[in-house]
């Protein structure tokens, strides 16, 4: 039994379907002499072809983005030109008779152990180009060989050390019954996009990959967070039971569908969902929600040797937009950082990248990239009813300047003759203090505003939510966090504007009646937690949520927030 | 063999751009080229050698040059560092 964690709910029963990449796992071969020469060959076009990549993206960078920034991938081709790399591998390839992935790997991490040894820390953080690369040269070397998601054979369990969210997508959604992965945590990708496609999923394993086989029979409890591996008889039958209650509840929730999100006392709350890439718009439809609150376009971005193109960007945003009528959808600009960054944009290596260049700010500094999504925007919204959400903001100063971005791509798209909607609504993300303690200031210049929980946590507690050591101090029941949700609602509504509510917070039946009772008109979650929600808020009255959330914001510490919530649960 | 000791002027050291410059110019040339700082012996042909000696503003480094285009080589190599990459 493997213990890892919980990332999707449900059971799953299958055969193992091992999935091979990034982390490759390689054996160390020996040759025989009259290989060396094939296998020195083999490297040399391996480089070349990574070469060639390298240099097409830095010309699509310049391309895109300027000179100053394809310099960035003259350094990655550098890198594969280098003496130190190539002439180490081809060494240890001649002198010690072995493969070239295994003298790779070798060599990259003798190059990576004495950057981390460098005091720069600037330079210490370019080590992950080197491994970066050395992944590149790999994958060119053996990526003809290694199973590819496409040509899953039956219905199976997958089992990999990461997956990441091409490949995740890739998968044939009919075939894959559950996920088993090395790495990852409950935000992951996988794991949302495990949640959102209703597929049992554990992440975090550790090394899972090491201790399975292709074809052995394992059992996802995606409840616990446990991964048994070759079962006995008994066991499968105790699980099948667990599925079959599963189902069963799944079921229960289904038949909310076509019911609205109201209390017993008549106030209806607004229920959307969460996606990021069209595949997830049939959950949608079984979810039973009333449109989509947050369209996250960065996945469109990343993992992918260059940037979208307008074109491209206005065919997805498209798709979603028609197929979600008569419903809205509101689209999220770009929402990228030195976290998280898409392959053809500006790197940054940032000592504190989420106070630094991102989502709006970096949008406004790249106005290529920001003018073509904005025109993909503005064009599909011909085909439905789309509306804008900016993430980010700080001050009204940088929604003037969006707003007046947004005003010119308008006019470029009126000289031009292209059809585009000229009356979008727009609407700012408050996941920022400063933005809070402004809100009405900026919900007077937009037409609704969205709380971004995790940042909002993340930034007014001061807590880095991916930093361990710290885990335990991100609590989005403390006193602080809630006041502040309440100000922004408070002050939303004092212009006149709805407020919702796009982050995790919305998603855990926990928080419902709280932030029912605050005042909240929308909460939008991912499609899977969505009937749990809807199910919670029918149970509850809204004078009763309204008086806990009042009890709540009275409280002086978290003890007593803890025991009114405790109370109130047991009442009901 | 041409030996000759600079002075790296740059205030932030050889990082990224600069690292590449030298390497790119030293690669220009037939002539072996070495590097070195506090006894650590680099090929200035390499990024990554002369990233991971994190060469920091005003530290002295030798250069030495050995090969039929040495003298222009090292001309080449003085004149960058002396000029500071044309960055300032």
């Amino acid at each position: 039994m493997l213990k890892g964690i919980a990332a999707s709910s449900g059971i799953a029963i299958g055969k193992v379907f091992l999935f091979e990449e990034e982390e490759f796992i390689i054996a160390r071969r020996d040759l025989a002499e009259n290989e060396i020469k094939k296998e020195v060959m083999r490297f040399r076009k391996a480089i070349a072809v990574v070469k060639e990549d390298m240099k097409r993206t830095s010309k699509s960078a310049y391309e895109k983005i300027g000179k100053k920034h394809s310099r960035l991938f003259d350094a990655y081709v550098m890198i594969l030109d280098d003496p130190m790399l190539k002439n180490g591998v081809i060494k240890m390839v001649v002198k010690e008779k072995v493969n070239v992935e295994h003298a790779l790997q070798v060599t990259i991490n003798r190059i990576f152990q004495s950057f981390m040894e460098v005091k720069d820390e600037y330079l210490r953080e370019r080590s992950r180009d080197i491994i970066d690369m050395g992944k590149k040269i790999l994958k060119s070397l053996i990526g003809m060989e290694r199973n590819g998601l496409k040509e899953i054979p039956a219905e199976v369990i997958v089992v990999a050390h990461n997956l990441s969210p091409s490949d995740t997508i890739a998968m044939r959604k009919d075939k894959v019954i559950g996920f088993a992965i090395d790495m990852g945590g409950k935000t992951s990708h996988t794991a949302i996009l495990a949640h959102s496609l209703g597929i049992p999923a554990v992440v975090g394993l550790k090394n899972i990959t090491y201790n399975v086989r292709p074809d052995d029979t394992v059992i996802i409890d995606g409840n616990q967070g446990i991964i048994i591996v070759n079962p006995d008889e008994i066991t499968i039958k105790n699980y099948e039971r667990e599925k079959k209650k599963h189902l069963d509840a799944v079921k229960e929730l289904d038949k909310l569908r076509d019911l609205s999100a109201v209390t017993t006392d008549g106030h209806t709350i607004e229920l959307s969902a969460n996606i990021e890439v069209p595949e997830e718009i049939p959950m949608i439809y079984e979810s039973g929600s009333a449109g989509i609150g947050l369209y996250r376009t960065e996945y469109l971005f990343m993992n992918r040797n260059e940037l979208p193109t307008e074109e491209e960007q206005y065919r997805q945003y498209s798709e979603v937009s028609k197929s979600i009528l008569p419903y809205s959808v509101i689209i999220r600009t770009l929402d990228l950082g030195a976290d998280r960054m898409a392959d053809g944009m500006e790197a940054l290596a940032e000592r504190n990248p989420f106070m630094g260049l991102r989502a709006l700010r970096y949008c406004l500094k790249h106005p290529e990239i920001f003018r073509s999504q904005l025109r993909a925007i503005l064009r599909a919204a011909v085909h439905g009813n789309m509306k804008i959400l900016l993430p980010m903001i700080s001050a009204v100063e940088e929604l003037r300047n969006a707003k007046e971005f947004l005003v010119k791509t308008q006019e470029e798209l009126r000289k031009e003759g292209i059809p585009f909607k000229e009356d979008i609504e727009l609407g700012v993300m408050i996941e920022i203090p400063s933005a809070v303690l402004t809100a009405e200031i900026l919900a007077k210049e937009v037409d609704f505003l969205s709380i971004g929980t995790n940042d909002l946590i993340q930034y007014s507690l001061a807590v880095d939510r991916v930093n361990e050591n710290v885990a335990e101090l991100y609590n989005p029941l403390s006193l602080a966090v809630l006041r502040l949700i309440k100000m922004i609602i408070e002050k939303g509504h004092k212009s006149g504007k709805w407020v919702g509510m796009c982050g995790e917070m919305a998603s855990d039946p926990e928080f419902t009646k709280i932030l029912i009772g605050m005042g909240l008109d929308e909460l939008s979650m991912s499609a899977i937690s969505l009937p749990k929600i809807k199910d919670s808020i029918r149970s509850i009255s809204f004078s009763s949520a309204q008086e806990l959330a009042d009890e709540v914001l009275s409280a002086k510490e978290q003890s007593e927030i803890i025991k009114i919530l405790k109370r109130d649960k047991l009442r009901s | 063999m041409i030996k000759k000791t600079l002075n790296i002027k740059n205030k932030l050291g050889l990082h990224a751009r600069p690292a590449a410059l030298l390497a790119q110019t030293a690669s220009k040339y037939e002539s072996r080229v070495l590097l070195i700082k506090d006894g650590q012996e680099i090929d200035c042909k390499s990024i990554l050698g002369i990233m991971m000696l994190a060469i920091a503003y005003g530290s002295d480094i030798d250069i030495h040059v050995d090969g039929i285009d040495e003298d222009n080589a090292m001309a080449k190599i003085e004149n960058l560092i002396n000029n500071k990459f044309h960055e300032e």
